[in-house]
């Protein structure tokens, strides 16, 4: 009897030594995205970019006197083995998740976190998309644990084609795309907005490969070529989006490039490939050279310490407000940090405010679309070594990026 | 028309002849050893990733030397000390060590290179295009790549055929034991055929490596593909495999290029299914989409009416 009940004394004393040690400890946030396969080099460049916004707030004396710690789970770009990664961080203590790569994944983590919440009442969840910019996920799936930094596609699309309305020399415009839901979503707005805004342009060809299976993009360039097409549309990402630019430099392709992400690894170079000087355009809410002092250091300072661009200024928004929302509500419970985060409004990293809508957890923020080639005096900085680097070429303000959501917000009780 | 069917032939015979370096030598370790060698593609990679180190220390040309010999050495070891111990035991053991092997392969490569991919260059002085057709430019790297491969295919078929090596190599894979009792050494024969095979395939790897990506996945991206090539051809048949490579190549570069699908088929005939009917995405899938898939659909095909494949001989 007393050896139990010294035994159960030694078991609740190591347990609440435990839980005294780890909540002194840290902050763990659950980074759930590619580090290996076709996706592993954005998933690499986003774990040390969020490694560096972590130092940068520890050396502040990190989040309500705990320090912030990511911890990195390989989901290879996979649905299915997203979750698998995500329960694994939650069996780790882990509450709140960050995710980007990939919509398919983002689906699935949305749906397996608004379960899990709902199960586990008291022991919630929290997820922060940087990234997997599907207008679905604040739309028809949206869910109260979901929050998104970047802008969806509909919003991407949107200024992009605004944009080409006003260049009366496209004539002949092509569409290749991932073949998962993001891929179709920006195909299926790209041709939406561009017959709307320009009846008069034709649109030549309509293509969806194989998400992140394609290392010779030669036979899609000659099909371009074929079509007479003298502008592309992508939303293509990561080694899709350099391979394509590859191919298209080896077969000289010329045409003016419309892109989400050029500028993730390895687009620079392969752009750079092709000679298109200041042809290829890019939508985002950031770039390099953005005219803003305080934007332009952190960069400086990124690539002082990890020689990588800042690809992500969304991801410092997204983790600046989940800091002020802990600091708020001085906790770091992702029940408060929700109910802190709807409706935030905040000064973006690029200049300006952006702020977190209420309906649908969308957050809207001054967009610009920048084009890639020589550089002239605004334009400090180049990318990956190649001499050429980012300009401004047009912004969008806040008020002119919203667009509407069908969300039907469903709030825990 | 004309422009895209000249420029996706091209682009099919390369990609058919890369191919075929390495189904020649997955074709011919399977007529020795009946077996399918799993980690063949490993050894593909293996050659990619030497050849982009090698050519980091003293560039690119003693790379391709350099590279796929010490990748036949390492073949020749595995064969030698691995499967020859193995293959006493049957062929199942036999399958399940190259199994396992392509998985240590592919787990020492992300040791030591990592699991993004590596920056593996097409060397400078090929690093322009070679012509112009239609106003499309051909890299040099290309024609480079397709020269050596037409080269190594017509001196494997040379020395296979017309030299007294490769007489003695294909009466080793038939009759084993007659050409071991006519006093040859057929053991040091079938380690010097694997080492040959994976030399072949890592040959492969270093030309392809920086036209296409040098990465940790790159083996598994290519396997599956390899055996729909030699399942096809005939297992054990190399001028099947060189069939076969080149028309899986032709096959998946064309079909990029075709947009034709279900419901345009139909329509042809006046058909057309309604936007609601619940086939309806199916209908509209084009061939472009399903390209990646077409190489199996044929595979299933070969299997289903002519098992042993174009030009095999024995049963699958």
């Amino acid at each position: 009897m007393k050896t139990t009940y010294v035994r159960g004394l030694a078991v609740a004393a190591a347990l609440s030594l435990c839980s005294a040690a780890s909540a002194q400890e840290s902050i763990k946030i659950g980074y759930v995205d590619p580090l290996s396969g076709g996706g592993a080099s954005i998933g690499e460049i986003g774990l040390k970019t969020f490694q560096f916004i972590a130092e940068l707030q520890n050396a502040k004396g990190g989040v309500l006197g705990k320090k912030i710690e990511f911890v990195p789970y390989d989901n290879k770009l996979n649905p299915q083995e997203s979750i698998v990664q995500v329960q694994k961080a939650i069996d780790a203590g882990i509450r709140i998740i960050t995710q980007g790569n990939g919509s398919g994944a983002a689906a699935a983590i949305t749906e397996f976190v608004a379960k899990y919440n709902e199960r586990n009442p008291g022991k919630e969840v929290i997820y922060l998309n940087y990234a997997a910019v599907d207008p679905v996920l604040t739309n028809d799936k949206c869910n109260y644990w979901h929050f998104r930094w970047d802008a969806n596609s509909e919003i991407k699309m949107e200024a992009i084609t605004s944009y080409m309305k006003a260049n009366a020399s496209i004539k002949k415009v092509y569409l290749i795309n991932q073949d998962y839901s993001f891929g179709q979503s920006v195909r299926a707005d790209a041709k939406k907005m561009v017959s709307a805004k320009r009846p008069d342009v034709q649109i030549v060809g309509d293509e969806l490969h194989p998400l992140m299976k394609i290392t010779d993009f030669a036979p899609y360039i000659a099909k371009i070529k074929a079509s007479g097409a003298d502008s592309v549309i992508t939303g293509n990402w990561g080694q899709d989006f350099a391979l394509l630019l590859k191919a298209a430099a080896d077969a000289g392709l010329q045409a003016n490039w419309y892109t989400f992400y050029a500028g993730g690894a390895g687009g620079p170079t392969a752009i750079k490939q092709t000679g298109l000087n200041h042809r290829v355009f890019q939508i985002s809410e950031g770039f390099a050279n953005i005219p803003h002092a305080p934007a332009q250091e952190f960069e400086k300072a990124l690539r002082a310490k990890y020689n990588v661009g800042l690809f992500y200024p969304r991801a410092v928004n997204q983790f600046g407000m989940l800091f002020a929302a802990m600091e708020q509500t001085k906790s770091a419970d992702p029940k408060k940090i929700a109910a802190a985060l709807e409706g935030m409004k905040f000064n973006v990293f690029s200049g300006g405010e952006g702020f977190m809508r209420k309906d649908d957890h969308q957050f809207f923020q001054p967009m610009y679309i920048s084009s890639f080639g020589e550089r002239g005096s605004g334009e400090p900085l180049d990318e990956e070594g190649t001499g050429w680097g980012w300009k401004l070429v047009g912004k969008i303000d806040t008020g002119s990026t919203m667009v509407s959501t069908t969300c039907k917000m469903q709030r825990p009780n | 028309m004309l422009e895209l069917l000249i420029v996706s032939t091209l682009n099919g015979v390369l990609f058919g002849m890369l191919l075929f370096l390495m189904a020649s030598g997955l074709t011919l370790i399977f007529s020795m050893m009946g077996v399918l060698n799993f980690a063949h593609a490993s050894f593909y990679m293996l050659g990619a990733f030497f050849g982009f180190q090698i050519s980091r220390w003293v560039g690119f040309w003693p790379a391709l030397v350099v590279g796929p010999v010490l990748v036949g050495a390492i073949g020749a070891v595995v064969e030698r000390f691995g499967l020859r111990n193995v293959h006493r035991h049957g062929h199942v053991p036999e399958l399940l060590f190259t199994f396992g092997l392509a998985f240590v392969i592919e787990e020492v490569v992300q040791m030591i290179w990592g699991k993004s991919p590596v920056d593996f260059r097409v060397p400078e002085v090929l690093d322009f295009p070679a012509f112009t057709i239609f106003a499309t430019n051909y890299p040099a790297y290309k024609l480079f790549m397709l020269l050596i491969s037409i080269g190594i295919f017509v001196a494997l078929f040379a020395v296979l055929t017309k030299t007294r090596i490769g007489l003695i190599v294909q009466a080793s894979l038939t009759h084993p034991n007659m050409v071991a009792h006519l006093g040859h050494n057929v053991p040091l024969v079938f380690m010097l055929v694997f080492g040959l095979g994976s030399a072949l395939a890592a040959i492969a790897g270093v030309i392809a490596g920086p036209a296409l990506v040098t990465q940790s996945n790159m083996a598994a991206l290519l396997g599956p593909i390899l055996f729909v090539v030699v399942v096809v051809g005939g297992l054990g048949s190399l001028s099947g495999a060189f069939v076969a490579s080149l028309l899986i190549g032709l096959l998946q570069t064309f079909a990029v290029s075709v947009n034709v699908s279900l419901a345009d088929v139909f329509a042809v005939f006046g058909f057309t299914p309604g936007p609601d009917s619940m086939l309806d995405d199916l209908w509209r899938v084009t061939v472009a989409q399903i390209a990646p898939i077409l190489p199996y659909l044929l595979l299933v095909l070969v299997l289903i009416l002519k098992p042993s494949g174009l030009m095999g001989t024995r049963e699958t």
